[in-house]
């Protein structure tokens, strides 16, 4: 097909191929996905996932416009290119969905996510997880004479690492939001 | 002008308003308001169907044969689970259908209420969409946007469950014209730029092939007129899908016959040897491909499809095309006629020579001899005794649904009903009651095998009751065919609960319902059996008894590539490899 010089394998006109698909590498990939809110919106999004075998690492959810009745719906998702691409086109499928934006591949977006830790310890323990939460910019929001709660805002990979911290310092329960994500300037 | 009504009548208000002209459905208590209504008005005709789920299929025969949304009317509860093997049908094979189901009030909603499901909940991976209303001011606009969402886009059904109460509540009527528009506008124009990338594609291949499927029915019969023009204009050869049969003339010069699993030997070499595949509005399915890893190796793909999530699902795709089929194919058109119409006459005709080669193989013939009919021989003469006559056919699901693929040819789109998909034994005769609602006075046939067609038998009540002269031809091996194909091909002839035992006797089961029952085992009376189940005005049960142990030939083994075809008994040792046999 040398006349026409399209490759196999190319998909330069596709709007939704800009990258190469069917390689095996999984990749992460951060979707924000605008749909009407009304009832059963969110359960056919997972049902999306559940029933044909995609991956949920994150998702968070809340109307963001209370006279248009949209909700947001922030979704982080691995998966080979191929899948991330299936993933996309299902999700443009549903009724509700207004749109939905790869964070990941439309240029640079900032991420953040919320978690509270509570660390239970007394002694040298306590105030290292003292220390160590104001290094991480972490607040105390709630605290006993041995234990406290802090509160965390980051992004994914901050809030991981001040989990590795926390835990030989008495780390018992936390509770994180799942990613949150705009696309960063206008 | 607005106008208060009951959201009973509203249903029916709104039903009139859509332009339907026939309701399938089965009442019970959630939506009795709503058979009230219908029972006060002659613009809608109701069909009692003895089971929901012949009333979605039957819903599907119409809209197939139509291309008119069908709509079904049920209860909740068991009325509404009844309807989801239809609904997953329909959701399959992108079929419009609209299926209004009643629901228990909703002050009683969750309180596990008699005949109480959670409808929504159930139904919804198995609908395009659907709404649970829980104000009568809504239900108007959704009754509206139902019809919208159905029939826009890729087809599918949609179901909208009405608490009883919302039924018996009054509102506002709105009618279409003044319904809230939808932000669901699925884009119908293709690419100008990959249009143009295909056409250039086409000026040069030299192994071309048009790979067609049922979103060229789908999408209305312009597209169909397209097709046959882009076809005819540069002598391209055309396969079909099973869904896609009638798109393309059988009696045309170009056409190749169905592809995939059991398709012809002549269409499936084409596809593994072609340098452009041209994919209009088919989807890559499974019986289609074979091994995706050996699938057409060395060609170019170009796929239009109205849904992009087909694009790129299963197969890589080089030239893809969002777009509606009759949109795109227009554009086509338009675009190579404008660069002067070329086509590789010289590389085309070899490629033709080489596929008339192919079709020396002659993969269809069959030798009918002896006491008993063959199943190919039975479809062989029902073909030429009814191909001149305004005729549509379903079918079940099984080796008879092969054969009537392979051995009925379909000159026009719409005339060919079967459950592609899901395939769904049971469809084909509530179908073929649906398509004769559509078409009185056409002649329909279902073409079944005997366990099939007794999962749904029900409705020879419903084809007495309405004097629907739908004809019943049942390919009668007493076994379910495929699946003991598979089991002698794959599982050492351990015929594993693959035959029919007990069978009644067809003739008195027609009597019992008042029709008219035909029984035919000598190849010697086929004919003539065949004529006095044409001539009689009303249902007829035809039972053909034929060959028990004949299998469905050609046949792709699972996990292997199109240009490995068994084509005959002989070829079937050991024909499918350990990796296959896990395949479906």
């Amino acid at each position: 097909m040398s006349a026409l010089k399209i490759k196999k394998g190319s998909n330069k006109h596709s709007a939704y191929n800009l990258r190469p698909t069917f390689s095996d590498i999984t990749e992460r990939h951060t979707l924000a996905v605008l749909v009407d809110n009304e009832p059963g919106v969110l359960a056919r999004v997972i049902g999306l996932f559940s029933g044909r075998g995609y991956n949920i690492e994150s998702l968070t959810v809340a109307e963001v416009d209370h006279t248009g009745h949209t909700s947001r719906i922030t979704i982080v998702t691995t998966g080979t290119p191929q899948v991330i691409e299936q993933i996309k086109a299902q999700l443009g499928r549903i009724v509700p969905v207004h749109t939905v934006h790869d964070l990941t591949v439309e240029g640079p977006s900032v991420e953040r996510e919320l978690a509270l830790f509570k660390v239970e310890g007394e002694g040298e323990k306590r105030v290292e997880a003292l220390r160590l939460a104001d290094i991480f910019r972490a607040n105390a929001v709630d605290s006993t004479l041995n234990s406290f709660v802090f509160e965390i805002t980051g992004a994914p990979e901050k809030i991981e690492a001040f989990a590795e911290l926390m835990r030989p310092l008495g780390l018992v329960e936390m509770a994180r939001t799942g990613v949150a994500a705009l696309p960063r300037g206008l | 002008m607005t106008r208060q009504m009951t959201g009973a009548k509203m249903v029916v208000q709104a039903l009139k308003d859509q332009g339907v002209d026939v309701v399938f459905g089965y009442p019970g208590g959630a939506v009795l308001p709503i058979y009230d209504e219908v029972f006060q008005q002659n613009d809608i005709r109701h069909i009692l169907v003895r089971h929901e789920q012949g009333a979605v299929h039957a819903a599907e025969g119409y809209a197939r044969s139509s291309g008119k949304p069908g709509v079904a009317l049920v209860t909740s509860g068991p009325g509404a689970t009844n309807a989801v093997t239809g609904l997953t049908d329909a959701l399959m094979d992108s079929i419009p259908i609209i299926v209004l189901t009643g629901q228990v009030p909703t002050f009683m909603i969750g309180t596990d209420a008699f005949q109480e499901a959670d409808t929504v909940g159930i139904t919804r991976p198995c609908t395009k969409h659907n709404w649970l209303v829980n104000d009568t001011k809504d239900l108007s606009n959704v009754l509206h946007q139902a019809f919208h969402v159905a029939t826009s886009g890729r087809p599918g059904p949609v179901l909208i469950d009405i608490p009883k109460d919302v039924q018996f509540a009054s509102a506002d009527y709105i009618p279409p014209q003044k319904a809230r528009t939808s932000h669901y506008q699925p884009q119908v124009k293709g690419d100008m730029q990959s249009i143009t990338d295909l056409v250039a594609a086409m000026e040069t291949a030299k192994r071309p092939v048009f790979y067609t499927g049922g979103g060229v029915i789908n999408s209305g019969p312009a597209a169909s007129h397209l097709l046959r023009e882009l076809v005819e204009a540069t002598g391209i050869p055309i396969t079909s899908t099973l869904m896609g049969l009638g798109a393309y003339p059988a009696n045309g010069e170009h056409w190749l016959g169905m592809l995939g699993m059991h398709g012809l030997y002549e269409a499936n070499m084409a596809m593994h040897g072609c340098d452009l595949m041209i994919n209009i509005g088919a989807r890559f399915d499974d019986r289609i491909t074979g091994r995706l890893d050996a699938f057409s190796p060395h060609s170019i793909k170009a796929h239009i499809d109205i849904d992009p999530s087909s694009i790129n699902k299963v197969i890589k795709t080089d030239i893809p095309i969002v777009g509606d089929i009759a949109h795109v194919l227009e554009d086509l058109l338009k675009v190579w006629k404008s660069r002067g119409r070329k086509v590789n006459r010289e590389g085309i005709q070899k490629w033709t020579a080489k596929i008339a080669e192919w079709k020396k193989v002659d993969c269809l013939r069959f030798e009918q001899k002896g006491a008993v009919i063959k199943p190919q021989h039975a479809l062989a003469r029902l073909e030429a005794l009814t191909k001149d006559r305004d005729r549509y056919i379903c079918t079940e699901v099984g080796q008879h649904q092969m054969w009537a693929a392979q051995y009925l040819g379909f000159n026009d789109p719409n005339r060919w009903m079967t459950s592609g998909g899901l395939g769904t034994m049971g469809y084909g005769f509530p179908a073929s009651i649906g398509v004769q609602m559509a078409h009185p006075d056409a002649l329909v046939i279902n073409v079944a095998g005997e366990a099939s067609w007794l999962m749904n038998m029900q409705e020879m009540g419903t084809a007495m009751q309405y004097k629907l002269p739908v004809k019943q031809f049942i390919l009668n091996n007493e076994r379910l065919g495929m699946v003991r194909q598979w089991q002698q091909l794959l599982h050492g002839e351990r015929y594993s609960s693959s035959w029919s035992e007990s069978l009644p006797d067809f003739v008195k089961l027609a009597e019992a319902f008042g029709a008219k029952g035909i029984i035919c085992k000598d190849p010697a009376d086929l004919d003539d059996a065949i004529m006095e189940m044409l001539d009689h005005d009303g249902p007829v049960i035809f039972d053909c008894l034929v060959e028990k142990h004949e299998n469905c030939f050609p046949m792709i083994p699972s996990g292997e590539p199109h240009n490995n075809m068994l084509l005959g008994d002989a070829s079937t040792k050991d024909a499918i490899k350990e990796g296959g046999a896990v395949l479906v």
